[in-house]
């Protein structure tokens, strides 16, 4: 037995846990109800203006990366607990997905 | 006519059973009995043969662990007015090897408690003349939930994950640990840190908390676990910004 | 004398043998979910970087009925989430006052407290 690294993947799922927490369901209301309802709008100039912004670029970043890897993380437990195992499939579908996601944000960011 | 309750117990005789298997008993039912006083009756009128664990009956030395209707509880501190006009299933705690009967085999978890060094460890041994440790009321406070384990093993029976990975510390020995790193008088957190912030300690756990709820003197290992996780985070997250430290 | 342990295997399906286990895997489950919605928010940014025409399909997409089903389903679970993690908070980070345990119920209204402060910000913001 040794000291684990395991906190490298603890600390972003704690972390994202509280942004998917905090964040996630107004985001949600937003897109998924007041937008398709009428009730607010989503108008390309002002969220590419957003995105323009260094600032702006991160905070979109920070909502949809936490999150990603506070869940990568758990699917990662939870497919151990349902017994599909802790091999390298299993970790590699469960992080790489939210990684994946992560580098296509930097990179559309970057462009915008 | 007396009053009577039925009892389901999970026999396993090592010496002439493959497997294990239910037998029914019929005892007598008393107001005030516990599940622990219907398994005496059996032992003493019944069935000698019966073998269970027990000691004090009053829910202090851990000994009568036992499955009630699927639930992790004390033999003495079940009451049969709880489960009256049903069938009480008896089975001995989920997640360890059946020894005989209700008595499971807890070697590996006398292991595991050892592991985790539950013990105070000074920096400096510190002498009789220099007299003795001084502590607050305030700082016995801060660890005093996690030093009331009975070792019952409750907490073992309800974690899927003891069940998942046998080789998880475990909820009480992980308690344990964290009582001594809370301890005022105590240095040893990075040499616990060893075993208990590695793979198969801390990180084993997916706070279910089922642990916490079984718990029958209130500890609450889970909550021990989820902190002593930010401690060692906190920790591995130092050592990483500053190499050169202590070890 | 001989000694023979019998070992009792976990089933697969162990989760479903008791409530308080069925409402873990719910609270586990959430983060399928929240998983869905970053892959969600993942392609408005890239729609985003492609300019107004197709910012717009994303919108219209996220508009359409099975999108506004998809997103009140995660919502669920993303509330679920909200809902389970708040109340574990005191357990994890114990507060002390001068001496004395913050009780739990601030802890978590706390937090309650935070989130709807949160919320109002994203509101605000998504609004102006």
């Amino acid at each position: 037995m040794a000291k684990s690294s395991k906190p490298i993947l603890w600390l972003p799922f704690a972390a994202g846990g509280m942004a998917a927490a905090m964040i996630t369901p107004a985001l949600l209301l937003v897109t998924g109800l007041l937008v398709p309802l009428g009730l607010m709008h989503l108008p390309y100039d002002k969220i590419a203006g957003f995105a323009h912004n260094p600032i702006g670029k991160l905070i979109l970043l920070g909502i949809l990366a936490l999150p990603a890897l506070h869940a990568a993380h758990r699917m990662r437990t939870t497919a151990h607990d349902l017994g599909l195992g802790a091999g390298f499939g299993v970790k590699l579908v469960c992080y790489g997905s939210a990684w994946l996601m992560i580098i296509l944000s930097v990179v559309a960011l970057l462009r915008i | 006519m007396s009053e009577t309750i039925t009892l389901e117990v999970l026999r396993y005789n090592p010496e002439a059973d493959t497997e294990p298997h239910f037998q029914t008993y019929t005892v007598p039912y008393q107001d005030d009995w516990v599940v622990l006083d219907a398994l005496n009756h059996v032992k003493d009128h019944l069935d000698s043969t019966l073998s269970y664990r027990w000691s004090c009956h009053m829910a202090v030395c851990g000994s009568c662990g036992m499955m009630i209707n699927g639930e992790p509880k004390l033999g003495c501190h079940a009451f049969l007015r709880d489960y009256k006009g049903t069938v009480i299933k008896i089975e001995p705690l989920d997640h360890f090897p059946i020894e005989r009967d209700l008595v499971i085999v807890q070697d590996s978890f006398m292991e595991k408690l050892s592991s985790v060094k539950p013990y105070i460890i000074a920096d400096q041994p510190k002498p009789i003349s220099e007299g003795e440790y001084l502590q607050t009321p305030g700082q016995l406070k801060l660890f005093k939930q996690y030093t009331q384990c009975i070792n019952c093993l409750l907490c073992y029976a309800a974690c899927p994950q003891t069940a998942l990975n046998e080789d998880f510390v475990g909820p009480a020995a992980l308690a344990l640990a964290h009582r001594y790193n809370l301890d005022s008088r105590d240095c040893g957190k990075d040499e616990r840190a060893e075993v208990v912030a590695s793979n198969e300690g801390i990180w084993e756990c997916t706070f279910v908390g089922a642990c916490s709820e079984v718990c029958p003197k209130h500890v609450d290992p889970a909550a021990a676990i989820q902190q002593t996780k930010i401690s060692a985070s906190i920790d591995w997250f130092k050592a990483l910004l500053l190499p050169g430290g202590k070890k | 004398m001989s000694r023979r342990p019998y070992v009792r295997k976990i089933e697969r399906n162990w989760w479903l043998s008791q409530p308080r286990y069925v409402s873990y895997m719910l609270r586990e489950s959430t983060c399928l979910f929240i998983a869905l919605y970053s892959a969600l928010l993942t392609d408005g940014l890239i729609r985003l970087s492609q300019g107004q025409e197709a910012w717009d399909s994303y919108v219209a997409a996220i508009s359409s009925p099975p999108g506004v089903v998809f997103q009140v389903i995660c919502l669920g679970f993303a509330v679920i989430h909200s809902v389970t993690w708040f109340n574990v908070t005191p357990k994890a980070m114990p507060l002390a006052l001068k001496g004395e345990p913050v009780p739990p119920k601030v802890i978590v209204g706390a937090h309650y407290a935070l989130w709807a402060a949160v919320s109002l910000v994203v509101l605000i913001a998504a609004g102006v």
